[in-house]
Order: structure tokens, then sequence, then C-alpha cells
């Protein structure tokens, strides 16, 4: 193949595994010239992934539960109640701030315990189970709170959301941290490509060419190193930035490489299939909804750490920003498709989306009516294509 | 009485790849009970879905005359317009609804725009007077029993001003009393001038209540016995069911026979939602090593159940009997220990229950025996498709490489992704459930080919088939099957299809 062909097929062939990237890269743009580059200003940047991380955390465990064919509605109210429960912990009875956070973790893992129950092993629809979740851990949330508002958390418990690591190698202008961690993401994204390709080449497989490698490899490596270099001449290297990034690794590791994650894509692709594989799926099913809700815990305590307290009425809609997340990131509404790396994608292409609203000055109600489009389409795009597919073959 | 009153002429009916209905020709006479007998797959649905207007009229080549007038139904509803209605092996009842509701569905008495419920329930009083069924019309249909839904399934026809009854294997689901029951209202019906249709496997019966019997085989008519004659027997029909003659469509083969591998005693197994039915009763069988042993039995035997019973108890519930392997008893109460047992089983239906058609060879082959290519949890992709690949080299799977969607294969190279998948389990027996359904001749041979090379590589091999010159010309040795019993076991060099028709389709309790 051709350095030619395979940049067409790009825009053609595989649109619908492109397309979010395409698209991405298009609205960046289109925000960037509209607000006169504020959007990728550094301290903007660094902004950017202060305010959504939650939601990209949140989309890691909505992927998994979709791809295997569910849906959780719960993990908005989740949030509200394992930051509560951490805010109760460490500003009422005084506890170190792990604790609130281990807490939060803990709460949202009993919390999946709950509902992978009644899914996995009752029988009962992800939508209906994670419905009454959502009622329930609201309710939850009212009682641990007594209905007010808890604040403000000590220093070192905002530092989660808030705080950077800064200057730990020295400073020259930039943080030298910030910088090396680029150089080693890049280095481990271009290692794992290379060693793919490699194992790809010696069993006899296709693969693009080296050309379209290098191109592609190129192009992630300047994009992270120029993110990287952004952030280190602003704040430095948020600390959220870095749970995020371990986790965004961990999952799509998680995802693709082991026996679990290939389970989740069995079941979710054919689920009678599956079963007659040897595939537990109940209990595959379960672990689920466990991983989901131990995801809300960690979002929930990043959320509380950011907004410097616990609000009975923090987290709402946040369930729908992580399911919007994953379609727009190419999910499919049947599962059994999906990605990790799609989900991230979808998700800052949410966070973009707002944030260049808001730069712009556009009112809450305007971005609403944006975000509810965008994932329309995208998800009439996904159909669309699949259709095309189908008809080709 | 001597008037036609259906004539299909040269009735074809073509599907991509595959002509079901060859210039097939139908005749059947006012007031008459007319049979058609043929083999699973020969064609007698699709001909019924023809005349019922399920496949409209221009989909097909031939001409339908009912009642002296050429028939153009567009739709089921055009000829039930006409007279003519379908009653199928799956009941269209709605179950929670009453008996009346569902008798006057699509055909409501209306007053006003609102439906008149008296008057809908007294005419349906009447109407279940008729099919002689003994309930309340406002009995929800979901609390009657199978037989029971069959008679208000007439009771509708009848609501339509039925002339032409068409019953697709009506008594297949029925016990003895309930059969009973519905041939004599066929009798009573025959009585009042209405013409019936009905598909069987049943020969007793057709033998029993049929007037004239055509048989179908491969999409042609091959004749029509007049059954007053005394030379229609069963046997009559059974020759002309099966009357093809093999060819050299099977590749040869030397068996090399060892010890007994697998076996199963008294296996038996009740329907999952109706308790009391017994779908497997007491069957026994063994396999040996490098031997491949057929189990033929016609459709709703209870093949494919007894097979999903033992291999994990993916099918049915009250399950009791014995699997041992080598002799050894073993568990199979799931699929995941079932597969630790050294059992694969290939399902009859690989889109529905064998393949992940959103992924690729890869993942498909390695999704059953992702345990051999792991540690801690961590799937070894280079393994992965070093083992994929090896499967498509050996099974000569046609797609570009392995990282082809299975979606996009032909149906014979999904089968082999399967087949390749099973094996990767390392299994002592495979269980290929209609291991050549929907795939052409030419894919047919190769997996033979590859069937022949399993046994001869030592592995037992049990073949489940509909179609009786495949179990002949592969298997070493054919079980008969029939309502869930086994009903003998034949040699290859005893088996014939008459022998194993006739084994398939004892009724009572006279086995062997």
């Amino acid at each position: 193949m051709t350095l030619k062909t395979e940049l067409k097929d790009i825009f053609t062939k595989n649109l619908r595994t492109s397309g979010i990237y395409i698209a991405f890269v298009l609205i960046v743009v289109l925000f960037t010239i509209m607000t006169d580059g504020l959007l990728l200003s550094p301290i903007n940047l660094t902004n950017i992934i202060l305010q959504y991380s939650y939601v990209l955390i949140l989309a890691l465990g909505m992927i998994m539960v979709i791809v295997a064919g569910h849906i959780d509605l719960s993990v908005g109210s989740l949030v509200a109640l394992t930051g509560a429960v951490s805010a109760v912990l460490v500003i009422k009875t005084g506890a170190p701030w792990w604790v609130g956070i281990l807490a939060a973790v803990a709460v949202g893992a009993l919390c999946g315990v709950w509902q992978g129950f009644w899914v996995a092993y009752v029988g009962i629809p992800a939508f209906i189970v994670t419905l009454a979740g959502m009622l329930l851990f609201r309710g939850l949330t009212y009682e641990v709170l007594n209905n007010v508002s808890l604040s403000p958390f000590p220093g070192e418990y905002q530092q989660v959301a808030g705080g950077f690591l800064n200057g730990l190698l020295g400073g020259y202008g930039f943080d030298m941290f910030t910088v090396l961690i680029g150089v080693v993401a890049v280095a481990g994204l271009v290692w794992s490509q290379y060693s793919t390709r490699r194992g790809r080449v010696k069993f006899g497989q296709d693969v693009e060419s080296m050309a379209m490698f290098i191109a592609k490899n190129a192009l992630s490596a300047i994009v992270i190193l120029w993110f990287f270099w952004q952030i280190a001449i602003s704040r430095g290297m948020p600390i959220v930035l870095i749970i995020l990034g371990v986790l965004v690794i961990a999952y799509h590791v998680l995802t693709t490489r082991t026996v679990f994650g290939r389970h989740i894509y069995a079941i979710g692709g054919n689920l009678s299939a599956a079963k007659l594989s040897g595939v537990n799926v109940k209990k595959v099913n379960f672990w689920i909804f466990i991983n989901m809700g131990m995801l809300a815990g960690v979002a929930g305590a990043v959320f509380s750490s950011r907004s410097n307290g616990a609000q009975p009425g923090a987290g709402n809609m946040f369930e729908l920003d992580a399911i919007a997340a994953c379609f727009i990131g190419g999910a499919s509404t049947t599962g059994g498709v999906g990605r990790v790396t799609g989900a991230i994608v979808g998700g800052l292409v949410m966070a973009v989306l707002s944030n260049g609203m808001q730069l712009m000055g556009v009112g809450a109600s305007a971005q609403q009516i944006v975000k509810g489009l965008v994932l329309l389409l995208a998800v009439a795009f996904d159909i669309y294509n699949k259709r095309r597919a189908g008809e080709a073959s | 009485m001597d008037s036609t009153i259906l004539q299909m002429q040269d009735i074809t009916k073509t599907f991509p790849g595959v002509k079901a209905l060859d210039g097939v020709n139908l005749s059947v006479r006012q007031g008459e009970i007319h049979a058609i007998c043929g083999e699973n797959g020969a064609g007698k649905s699709t001909l019924m879905k023809v005349l019922s207007g399920v496949y409209p009229h221009g989909s097909y080549d031939g001409k339908i005359l009912f009642n002296g007038q050429e028939l153009k139904a567009s739709s089921i509803k055009d000829s039930e317009a006409k007279g003519i209605v379908i009653i199928h092996q799956e009941l269209a009842l709605v179950p929670y609804l009453s008996v009346a509701e569902n008798l006057f569905l699509g055909n409501e008495t209306k007053r006003r725009g609102l439906i008149d419920w008296q008057e809908a329930n007294q005419r349906a009083a009447k109407l279940l007077a008729r099919v002689g069924l003994a309930e309340s019309p406002v009995t929800p249909v979901g609390q009657l029993g199978v037989g029971k839904q069959q008679l208000v399934e007439i009771a509708k026809a009848l609501n339509k001003d039925v002339k032409l009854l068409i019953l697709d294997e009506p008594t297949a689901a029925l016990n003895d009393d309930d059969s009973e029951h519905l041939l004599n209202l066929l009798r009573e019906l025959r009585e009042q001038g209405i013409t019936c249709i009905i598909i069987s496997h049943k020969l007793g019966e057709i033998e029993d209540i049929a007037n004239n019997t055509t048989i179908i085989r491969d999409g042609q008519t091959v004749e029509s016995l007049d059954m007053a004659d005394p030379g229609s027997t069963q046997n009559r029909i059974i020759q002309g069911m099966v009357g093809r003659s093999l060819s050299a469509r099977y590749p040869d083969r030397e068996p090399n026979i060892g010890q007994v591998v697998f076996e199963v005693r008294d296996w038996s197994v009740h329907h999952p939602t109706q308790h009391e039915r017994v779908v497997v009763n007491k069957a026994s069988l063994d396999v040996r090593a490098g031997e491949i042993v057929g189990i033929a039995g016609l459709m709703g035997a209870g093949r494919t159940e007894l097979a999903m019973s033992i291999f994990g108890h993916s099918y049915g519930r009250g399950i009791s009997g014995t699997v041992l392997m080598d002799g050894r008893p073993v568990d199979t109460s799931t699929v995941g220990k079932a597969i630790k047992a050294g059992i694969a089983y290939v399902s009859e239906d690989r889109k529905k229950f064998g393949l992940n058609l959103l992924e690729d060879i890869r993942v498909n082959t390695t999704a059953a025996g992702l345990g051999k290519i792991s540690s801690r949890g961590f799937v070894n992709g280079n393994k992965e498709i070093q083992i994929a690949e090896h499967y498509r080299k050996s099974m000569r799977i046609k797609a570009p490489s392995v990282l082809a969607k299975t979606g996009n294969l032909s149906g014979g190279n999904q089968q082999k992704v399967v087949l390749g998948k099973w094996l990767h389990t390392a299994p002592e027996l495979l269980i290929l459930d209609e291991p050549t359904r929907g795939i052409d001749v030419g894919a047919k041979y190769e997996i033979y080919t590859i069937i022949n090379e399993l046994a001869a590589s030592g592995k037992a091999v049990l073949v489940i088939s509909s179609e009786l010159p495949e179990l002949l010309g592969i298997c070493d040795r054919i079980y008969t099957l029939a309502y869930g019993r086994m009903t003998g076991q034949l040699p290859k060099s005893e088996a014939t299809q008459e022998r194993l028709m006739e084994l398939m389709t004892i009724e009572k309790e006279n086995v062997r």
C-alpha cells in the first residue's frame, strides 16, 4: 500500500474510526480561530484539564459498560455520594486527606457491587438498575450531608484536583519535570506502536507502510510534546493529569490486552456466542459495574477536591456527559464496539466545545443545545457509516 | 367433491445462490385433506409461503389457480381475503391478550370506532364451540397449553371464513391426546367442506387422515399418491422422500477407530419453559477415538437440545444423566467445565451462537481458548496472531489476513473460523451441529475433508445433520433420534436412507 492510498483511506474507508479524530481537529481549529487563539493558550489548556478531568475518568468506566451492551445512569449521583462521604470524613471528623479519597473509592466500589448484583445475577436491565441507583444514591447523598453543603477541604485535599508538580527537576522558564513526562509519553507510545507492528510483520500480517507509520507517530509526537511544553511554561504538571494519564494507560491496556477486556467485547458483540465460548458472563458484568463504581469514586474525590467541598446537588448530569463522550467517540449503541481512546477523544470534544463556547461568552442554554446536537450528529454519522459499510459488503 | 380448488403450476422460487423450488406442481381437490411430505429443506415451507403470499406475486415464477382464478397475492392479507389461511409451526398468538382479543386481532368488530366487547366475546364463544375448545373467551392465551392454542389459531382462521387451511407441522409440539383431538377436528372441518393442506413428518398421521399426499424432494415434485390406494404405505412415502443417489460428494477416508472416548448415559432434558415436557428422554450414546458418529433425527426430535444440554447445560432444565470422558464421569454443567473436560460444540447457527461478527478472525479464533495464550490475565498478542494464522492456513480460510472482520466472510469461511476456534481449545470430542448448513457445495467438500482430518488425528467426532446423505457419506455409525428418544443405531454398512427414516419416525414406545 502506498502512502497516498492510505491517506485516502483515512477519509473514506476508515472514516468510521478516524472520523472522531478529524472532527476533534476541526473543532479545535474552529474554536482557536473564533477565540483568537485563546483556546490553545497555556493557561486555558491547563484549565480544560482541571475542569473536565472527572468526565474523562467517568468515560473510562462508561466505555466498558457500553461495550458490554449496558448503560449506567447513576454515575452522576455516585460522584455526589462518594464526594459527600469523603467530605464528611475529612471535614467533619478531621480524618487525613487520603482516608477521604480511599473512602470515596470504597463507597463507589460498594455501590458498584450493589448494581452489578442486580444486573448480572438477577438479570434486571442496567437501564432500570442504574435509574434506580440514580435516585437512590442522590437520596443517600442528601442523607449523608444532612441537606447542607460542606466546605472547605484542608489544603492537601485541594491539591488532588488543583495542585501542580512544579519545579521537581528545576525550572528554566519552563518546568523540566513536565517536559520529561512528555518525552517519556512519546517514547512509550512509539515503542508500543513499534512492537505491535514488529509482531505483525513477524507473523506475516499486512501493516501500514513505513512512511505512514512514521508520519502518524511523528504527528502524535509533535502534538504531545507541544501540549506538554504549553503546560510546562504555564503552571507545571497538574496532579490530576498524572492520575488521568495513569488511568487512561491502565484502561487502554485492560480493554485491549487482557482476557477480561476480550470478554467484555465478546459479551457486547454476541452474547450467545460468548456464553457458548465459556465466558462467565455474569462475573464479567458484575466486575464491569464494580469498576464503574470505583471510577465514579475517583471522579467523586477529584470533583469534591476541585469544588473544594461537597454539595447535595453535585455531579448532576455527569452521567450524560460520560455517555455522550463514549458515543461521540464511536461506541456502538448496541454494544461490542468502542475504544478507550475513542471515549477520551469524545470527552475532549465535549470539553473543547464547552470551554470554547464559555470563552466566547455563549450562554449556558446555547451550550446545552449545541452539545445535544453534536451528540445526535455523532451517532447519526456512526449509523450512516455502518449502513454504508453494510451495503458495500 | 371432485373439483379442483387449488392448482400450483411450475412454481420456481430462487434465493440468492439457491433454487429453493424448481417447477413444483401441486393440485388440491375441493374438500380434501392433502398432505405434503419431504425431508427438512426440501422446499415444503417455501411452497406454502408462496401460496400464502409471504413471498408476494412476482417474486416467484409459475402460476397459482385458486377456485379457477389466478391468485396474485401481494401479502398475507390478500390471500386471507381469498380464504387461504396458514397456521405456522410457531404460533402467532399474543400471550398476554385474551382468546377473544387474539381471535379478532386486526379484524376487530367496531361500532362507531370503538370495539364492541360484548359482541366480540359472544362471537368468540361460538367460534370456540366450533373447534371444541371449552375455554372462556376472556382467558389470556398464555395460560392455555400448546394444543389449545392451536385450536385458537384454527378458530381464528374460521373467523376469516377460511376455504383452504394450511397447517405447518401442527402436531409436532402436541402430546398424543391433543394430536388426536386436532386430527378429529380436521376431519370435521373436512365434512363442512373446508379444504386442508397439512405438512407433517408424522407419517402415521398422514396415512390416517390424508386423502392425497404430494412428495417434494430438493425443490421438485416427486409424485402425488392417492392414499386410498393400498400401495400408498409409509414405506412408499419414505422411498419417495429420500430416493436420490449418493454421488462422490464425500471425500474418501480410511477409518482408524480406537477406544471409547466419550459416553453419555441416560441423558434426560426438560423443556426450559414448559417444565413437564421431556425434550430428551434417557438418551445414551458413545463415540470412539477417530470415529465419526452421526445423529439423525427430524426437526424437533431433540438433536440440538441433546448436544447443547451436554455442552455446559446450555439448553433446558431438569437435566439428568452422566457424561464420561475416557471412562471417567465428568462435570459439564457450565460451558467452561465442558471445554475443560475436552468437549467442543460447533453450533448449527454460526452467526447467532458461533461468531462475534464485529470482530476479526484473530479474536474469534482464540475466543474460547484465551487461557492458552495468556498469562496472569494478559493476552499474548503475538502468540494470538501466530495461532490465528496457523488455523487460517490449515483450514484454508479465504481472507486477506487474520485481521479481516468475520462479518465480511462467506458462510463456508465463517464455518472454518468456528472450527478453528474450537480446535484451538484442543478438544477430545467435537460435536458438529449441522456443520454444512447454508454452505455451498464446494465449501461443503472442504468441511468434510477437515472433519476427516480431525478423525484421522484421533479426535472423536459427533455430527448432527438433517441431511441423511451427508450422514451416510461421512459417518462410521449413525444413531437415530425420534421424539427425544434414541430409537436405534446403524453401522455404516447397514445404514440406508430408508432404514434411517423408518427409525426416525418411530412414534410410540416401540423402541428396540
